[in-house]
Parts: structure tokens; C-alpha cells; sequence
């Protein structure tokens, strides 16, 4: 069975125009499995991930003819019925760790209050979060748990943020761009993390990213979404292969270190896409 | 033609000291494109932002075809160097309209012909003259670069400084804003600095690279060494191998 079931996904925002639709029919399913989604900015990829969430932000609405996750339907939750599934079952890791984080607030008693929130003692709490903190590769563990956030650098604080969203074993986790502020060599090791995580416990993951390159050589499956739509839906292995104007497009703009190609080939959008 | 030497850069807050550039040296000929890469905190941009005379050198020699820059760059500097910015959202003054964006260096340097000037900077960058009097949150993201690049252009420099160019921009956009460079450096035998964490927008764009980390210089290296993975430290490589993406085999 798949633990998320999406219909006909659809966000929308009021504007002085009229109402604006940033996610226009989204439907997908996912299983334990890294799914990706790929878009530019303003392509309702970070949208649709909120909605699932249920985090469409005021005045902004999602509809859905199904959302579905493990079997519950997600419309219409009350507030008590999200804070039940929020952190716990189903989380989501920000693209900035600086935003994200409690400023004001040591990482281990952030890392604490979930657990605590989802009903474990102190002890325990504190417990799971160093052991939560070793997973995600921090090599000293007690030190972070007393920092805070700006204590930390960015890959840090990204990697803190991680344990957090990870320390009460969700079964579903959204990235956000999780790795876009972070130099390569981290970003790597950050990865290998989600994909461990995956892996061992069986989570399901959606990786939103403007990259379609890091996608596809990360996930399983990757969806490319463009003006609040899908277009194109295909496993990350046949990327090479993909069909629609808009994904190739999007993998020949890309200079690379070996092509020598002198104007790089530009994306010529066709309104038809939109469509 | 700019020649940098030992450069050193020491911000100093009340007793706290950061040494952000050590030592760096490296040689820009006339026409040619240059590349500097490193991570966050490596210095890259600093260097550039040193150049310009934008961050303190505690140390170390920039001259221009011979000469020792002046402390502070005079106008006659900014003259023929001029320098594009990461952000377009915060490098362009909210409340001024491209048109003023483009006037101001043009009033500052006596330039006369503004009229056509301004005109031509916009037709150069591929915006037409309906962008004149916009201002910066009438354009997207890749317009408002276009409208950077044209303000460093109009005093018609040797030199352009680029720091993260289209960092801040998508990747079809990308692709525009550095056919655009491109094609300018071609058409009027511009020299570049370009600064970037991306390896392959280097490899694009620059002969030749300097690889920094830490506020050092880690090795310089031919855009034919890059290509043919030549790199001779461990720290290059792993770059190069990080700009790949992500395999299997390294969660083995």
C-alpha cells in the first residue's frame, strides 16, 4: 500500500486579480522510496509540499479530491489531529537552517521539545536526541546539543535541523531544498544521511529541488512540475530519455564542465505547456 | 593587466580579528577570463570585493597594468573596472528606476551622450527601452541582472568583476545571463573575474581558475586540466567529484 496518496491537488491564493492557482491538479503516490520534485521558481513545487502538510499559508487554500497519507485523509483535520501527526509522523526539513531554527532556543532542548510534545520523559527525550545528533553525523554530539543555532555553521545547523525532523521517526519527510545552502561537499554528506535514513528505517521521502542534476542522480522518481502542473513524471534513471520540451530543456540549459557548447541552448517557453 | 600579489585581508571587529584572505597571488592578462571557485567562507569573494577596493587589505600588492592602486579607488579606477553583484533583488536600489540605476555612473564620471548611452546599455543586455523607466520589482530576476550587467557596462570598462552572477537565478536563466556575458566579452574584448561555488559555470566561462579554501589559494589550474580532471590537490577533486551529484557508491 502507498503511504501517500495524492488527487487533483490544487492551491490557491487570493490576489486583487482574482484568485491565483499555484498548484493546478497535482497527483501523485508515494511508497518508501525518495521521490523528487523538480521545478524553477514559481512552479508550485515548494506548494505542493506545504499543502500535504497542511501548512498552505494564510489566505492561501488546497483542495484535493483525495490527500491521503497511511490511509488517513488529511482534509479538513482539526488542528489537535495535525498536532498528533505533525512532527511526528510526517515532517518536513526547511531550506535554511537560519529560519528555521529557534534562535533563541539550544538545539537540544528544540531537538527535546518534540519528543517531549509526542509524550516522552526527560530523560528519554534527552536520550534519543544525542543518539538523533550521532546519526546525522555530528562528531560532537553534547557540544551541539548546548549550542545554539548560531552557534553552528550552515551545514551544521542544516544536519541539527535533520535530527530534529528525524528524532521521532516519521514515516513521511519533506526537504524542502534541504541542501541549496550548502557547499557541495556538504550537501553530499547530507544526502547520504537522507538516503540512509530511507533506506534502514523505509521512510518516504519527498525531495523538492530546483536541481535537476542533483535530483536525478538522489531519488528514485522524479516529477517535474511547471506553472502549478505536472509535465512530466519519469524514473531519474531515464532522465536522459525524457520526453517533454520542458525537462529537456531544463538539462540542456545546464553549462557543463566538459561541453564546450557556445550559447549554451536557451529554454523557449511555449505557452502551451501552461496549459 | 591586474596583477595581485600576496593579498591579505583582515576584518577587525573591536579585538576579534578574522583573517578572511591569506596570501593570495594569481595574474589577469588583458581579454582574458578568470575564474576563482571555493566554498562559503573560502574568500573568494572577498578577493573581488578587495579589488575594488570594497574590503580592508591588511597586506599584499594590487596593481593594474603596473601601477599600484590608489587607497581609496579613485574615479578614474571605477572608470575601468566595474563590478556585478550576486543578489539583483538587493543590488538594485528599490526606489530608483533603471533608467536612474543607469544615469547615476554616467552623471558621476561627465559622460555626455547619456541620452543614447542608456539607450544602447539596455538594447546591449537584450531589454528594450519599455524597461527604462521600470523599477527593480516590475522585473523578473534575470531582468534585473540584465539591468546590473548594463550599469557595470556603461562606462564602457576593461574590467568587469562578476561575484556569483547567476547564483541567485534559475537555471534557464542562467543559461541566458551567461550567453549574454558571453557574447559581450566577445564583442568588445572584455576582461572577467567571475567568482562562483559552480564548477561547471567556470569551466564554462573562464581559461583559467584558482581554486581557494580557507582564504588560501589551493592550486590554479587550466580549463583544459579541469576538463581532463587534472586537479592536484585532494581538495579540487573533491569538488570536481562533489559537482557530479550524488551516487550510491559513496553511501557504501
Amino acid at each position: 500500500m502507498s503511504l501517500l496518496n495524492v488527487e487533483n491537488l490544487r492551491v490557491t491564493f487570493p490576489t486583487r486579480q482574482g484568485p491565483a492557482e499555484v498548484v493546478r491538479g497535482v497527483s501523485f503516490t508515494l511508497g518508501r522510496e525518495r521521490l523528487g520534485i523538480v521545478g524553477e521558481s514559481g512552479s508550485g513545487k515548494s506548494q505542493t509540499g506545504r499543502a500535504i502538510l497542511g501548512l498552505t499559508p494564510h489566505p492561501g487554500t488546497a483542495t484535493a479530491d483525495r490527500l491521503e497519507f497511511d490511509g488517513i485523509d488529511l482534509r479538513g483535520l482539526s488542528s489537535r489531529q495535525w498536532r498528533g501527526l505533525r512532527g511526528k509522523r510526517m515532517s518536513m526539513v526547511m531550506q535554511d537552517p537560519k529560519f528555521s531554527l529557534n534562535p533563541v532556543m539550544a538545539v537540544g532542548k528544540q531537538l527535546m521539545e518534540v519528543l517531549r510534545t509526542h509524550g516522552a520523559s526527560r530523560a528519554e527525550a534527552r536520550r534519543a536526541a544525542l543518539e538523533m545528533l550521532e546519526a546525522v553525523q555530528i562528531r560532537d554530539p553534547e557540544r551541539v546539543f548546548r549550542a545554539y543555532p548560531h552557534e553552528l555553521s550552515g551545514g551544521m545547523g542544516q544536519r541539527a535541523m535533520i535530527a530534529m525532523m528525524l528524532v521521532s521517526a516519521p514515516d513521511l519527510l519533506i526537504a524542502d531544498e534541504p541542501t541549496s545552502a550548502l557547499d557541495v561537499t556538504i550537501q553530499i554528506e547530507v544526502l547520504r544521511i537522507l538516503d540512509r535514513l530511507v533506506q534502514e528505517r523505509g521512510m518516504g521521502l519527498i525531495f523538492i529541488s530546483h536541481d535537476l542534476r542533483l535530483v536525478s542522480s538522489f531519488c528514485d522518481r522524479v516529477l517535474v512540475m511547471y506553472a502549478g502542473r505536472v509535465v512530466e513524471e519519469l524514473r531519474a534513471s531515464d532522465l536522459s530519455q525524457a520526453r517533454h520540451p520542458y525537462t529537456q530543456g531544463l538539462l540542456n540549459c545546464l553549462p557543463a564542465i566538459d561541453g564546450d557548447r557556445r550559447p549554451l541552448p536557451t529554454l523557449d517557453r511555449d505557452a502551451s505547456w501552461a496549459e | 593587466m591586474l596583477d595581485v600579489k600576496d593579498l591579505e585581508v583582515t576584518f577587525t571587529r573591536g579585538v576579534e580579528q578574522v583573517h578572511a584572505v591569506r596570501g593570495v597571488s594569481f595574474r589577469v592578462e588583458k581579454g582574458e577570463s578568470y575564474g576563482i571557485v571555493g566554498e562559503s567562507g573560502s574568500g573568494k569573494s572577498t578577493v573581488l570585493r578587495a579589488i575594488c577596493g570594497l574590503a580592508p587589505t591588511s597586506g599584499g600588492e594590487i596593481s593594474f597594468d603596473g601601477n599600484p592602486l590608489p587607497v581609496p579607488r579613485d574615479a578614474a579606477f571605477y572608470r575601468r573596472v566595474q563590478m556585478v553583484f550576486q543578489d539583483p533583488y538587493a543590488s538594485l536600489h528599490p526606489r530608483h528606476t533603471v533608467d536612474s540605476v543607469l544615469s547615476e555612473p554616467l552623471a558621476i564620471q561627465g559622460f555626455d551622450d547619456r541620452e543614447q548611452r542608456i539607450e544602447r546599455a539596455l538594447e546591449e543586455v537584450g531589454l528594450g527601452q519599455g524597461f527604462r523607466f521600470r523599477y527593480p520589482h516590475q522585473l523578473s530576476g534575470g531582468q534585473r541582472q540584465r539591468v546590473a550587467v548594463a550599469r557595470a557596462l556603461i562606462l564602457e570598462p576593461e574590467i568587469l568583476l562578476l561575484d556569483e552572477p547567476t547564483s541567485a537565478l534559475d537555471a534557464s536563466i542562467q543559461a541566458e545571463v551567461l550567453n549574454l556575458l558571453d557574447r559581450l566579452r566577445a564583442e568588445r574584448g572584455l576582461t572577467y573575474i567571475l567568482v562562483s561555488h559552480d564548477l561547471a559555470v567556470v569551466s564554462h566561462m573562464c581559461e583559467r581558475l584558482l581554486v581557494m579554501q580557507h582564504g588560501q589559494a589551493v592550486e590554479e589550474l587550466a580549463r583544459d586540466a579541469l576538463r581532463a580532471r587534472a586537479a592536484q590537490t585532494d581538495y579540487t577533486r573533491r569538488l570536481l567529484q562533489a559537482s557530479v551529484g550524488y551516487s550510491r557508491e559513496d553511501a557504501a
